[in-house]
């Protein structure tokens, strides 16, 4: 169960010790009372436009401190939701609750408090890196050091470029800058490494599991990468058709940690595949049968994007689960 | 965490407008497409029209004008129109489009300090291009000066034509896709507005019908009140209603400033919709 950085993930799971849907790692229940303690508590969100329904009853809580990565296809109801929480559109029905007020009616206090890194960035400015950060850290009653935010997000070197002159990947460090030197409680980040190339990847997803552990930063993530959601995340929540399908740890959504698991090999000039929900003993029983190595063996379970696309195209209602369970046992999937 | 912000205050009124007018004023100096288009135009105007037209206006009412002392007027009026509405409109499309107002309104920036920084930006340039187009006017066309009370409608002139047209401009911005298309439609209108509005010719050799439609617009009003800035008494007999109508320049400006107002609250967005 380790992230791909050799973290621990399950490690990092708070001590139960309250029974709210938080801590107990899953899906609140419709109905039941927001979390005060959450950082961000959703119940029940409804948001249509025109005759269109964007979110349609969506139960979220995020605990403090935690990364939560939000998935879902274009069109779920990611970004609507996200931006209900960070105060930007109004909502239909439903109750939220970010950082204890509601965020539309809370004011330049609450908004202190909050880092937003949008997709759409900061725009073409004439102004160099550090005096956006500045700007930037002037609306803030606690604003961290300009410099030192450059440095944390490696930008030192651009501090004196104009904003509208960093390529691609130093831009979104930029927005990065923008959204925490304010010291944020909670940081908002919509699809931050769209663009990256995979170095520029790994420094950034450093860059923010550095904020949650030594900054105690509470982080909303929006992504189409499984691979950064399940590098990053302590816990995944999936929207579909306006509602979350699921949420757990990455290594467990959709059941993946307890799936059986598929093992292959070659027997006899073909290709053997069989699902099981004992790898170990097949594995074990093989290797007696073929006295040694067993002739191009693999042991695979469900990678997150199996789990999620299944979720996403055909399993959209928790309703389906009987359905979903038949298809886990097919050992072609 | 939260504790600890809470109990710090949140940044004084006063230091957020300084950086909203220190931000604009940096944005709008360093672009080179702003600073040629808004400022430096209006004086290449000024300079080319007064080496072509140096004719005496003033031959029907007695007195020597060179037409250089009349365009002066005029092309004030469409630099102040190019700092404020022309501007307004072209860089808050911009920066809708590009993200930056939405980044903005998710900053505990007041919202208002926004355009305070933006108000900065106007007064800056329509005090810069009117110093700059009386200088060259002083310097190369022996242009008089205005004189004693002249310098205080001068004053409210451009301040209360600058105001109308900004808020004109902060609406129209909403309008536009994005800066460049709000510089497609803004632009030509502006044009064909400083031909009907007594810019390049005289107002009086403007076809009736289109005297008319000009004087809908603030653009007529801002031109014919620094007339009587610029311009002897006696030129105000050349005037539609034969004097310079003092009073209903301020009037329909300032019913422009109410238009201008109650549309920018209407129409402004923070984000693209």
């Amino acid at each position: 169960m380790c992230g791909p950085e050799g973290r621990d993930v399950m490690g990092d799971w708070l001590p139960v010790t309250s029974t709210t849907a938080a801590h107990r790692g899953v899906r609140p229940h419709p109905g039941e009372p927001l979390d005060p303690d959450a950082a961000i508590s959703v119940r029940g969100l409804v948001k249509r436009y025109g005759a269109a329904t964007a979110v349609d009853g969506l139960d979220l809580d995020i605990r403090r401190g935690e990364i939560f990565a939000l998935l879902g296809p274009n069109g779920a109801g990611k970004t609507t939701t996200v931006e209900i929480c960070e105060g930007y559109r109004n909502r239909d029905a439903g109750e939220v609750r970010v950082l204890g007020e509601d965020p539309a009616s809370a004011g330049r206090r609450w908004k202190a408090q909050l880092g937003i890194v949008l997709q759409s960035g900061a725009g073409d400015s004439q102004l160099t890196v550090r005096e956006l950060v500045r700007a930037q850290a002037s609306y803030y009653p606690d604003a961290r050091d300009a410099d030192e935010v450059l440095e944390l997000v490696g930008l030192t070197e651009k501090a004196r470029a104009r904003g509208r002159t960093l390529s691609g990947g130093q831009r979104r460090r930029l927005d990065v800058a923008l959204g925490i030197v304010g010291r944020p409680a909670l940081l908002f980040l919509d699809e931050p490494t769209t663009g990256f190339d995979p170095e520029a990847r790994r420094q950034f997803w450093s860059l923010i599991r550095s904020l949650r552990d030594d900054l105690g930063t509470t982080m909303l993530l929006t992504t189409h990468y499984l691979d950064e959601a399940e590098a990053l995340a302590d816990r995944v929540g999936v929207i579909a058709r306006g509602r979350l399908a699921e949420v757990a740890v990455p290594s467990a959504l959709g059941g993946r940690g307890s799936a059986p698991a598929v093992v292959t090999w070659r027997e006899d000039g073909v290709r053997r595949e069989r699902a099981t929900a004992t790898p170990t003993a097949l594995v074990r029983e093989l290797a007696e049968r073929f006295g040694g190595e067993v002739p191009e063996l693999a042991v695979a379970r469900p990678t997150l994007e199996d789990v999620y696309l299944r979720m996403i195209g055909k399993r959209p209602e928790a309703a389906d689960d009987a359905g979903a369970r038949d298809e886990r046992e097919d050992p072609a999937w | 965490m939260v504790t600890t912000t809470r109990t710090a205050p949140l940044p004084s009124l006063a230091s957020v407008y300084r950086t909203r007018a220190v931000v604009e004023l940096k944005e709008f100096s360093r672009q080179r497409e702003a600073v040629v288009f808004t400022l430096l135009f209006p004086v290449l105007l000024l300079l080319v029209f007064g080496a072509i037209l140096d004719y005496d206006i003033g031959g029907t009412v007695g007195v020597s004008i060179g037409f250089v002392q009349y365009f002066l007027a005029g092309v004030t009026a469409a630099g102040i129109l190019g700092a404020s509405l022309q501007n307004m409109a072209i860089s808050i499309a911009t920066e809708r489009s590009d993200g930056t107002l939405k980044g903005l309104a998710g900053t505990p920036m007041p919202r208002h300090a926004y355009f305070v920084g933006k108000v900065a930006q106007v007064l800056a340039v329509t005090v810069a291009i009117i110093a700059v187009l009386l200088l060259v006017g002083v310097a190369f066309y022996d242009v008089e000066p205005p004189r004693g009370r002249d310098w205080l409608t001068f004053a409210w002139v451009a301040g209360l034509g600058a105001a109308a047209c900004t808020l004109l401009g902060i609406a129209i911005s909403s309008l536009a896709k994005n800066g460049r298309s709000a510089s497609a439609t803004v632009t030509p209108i502006a044009l064909v507005l400083q031909f009907i509005s007594g810019v390049f010719f005289q107002f009086s050799q403007v076809p009736e019908w289109l005297q008319t439609v000009a004087a809908i617009f603030p653009l007529k009003w801002m031109a014919q009140g620094l007339r009587a800035v610029f311009l002897p008494d006696q030129l105000a007999a050349v005037e539609p209603a034969g004097t310079w109508e003092l009073g209903r320049v301020a009037l329909v400006l300032a019913a422009w400033c109410v238009v201008g107002l109650v549309l920018c609250v209407l129409t402004f967005r923070w984000q693209d919709r």
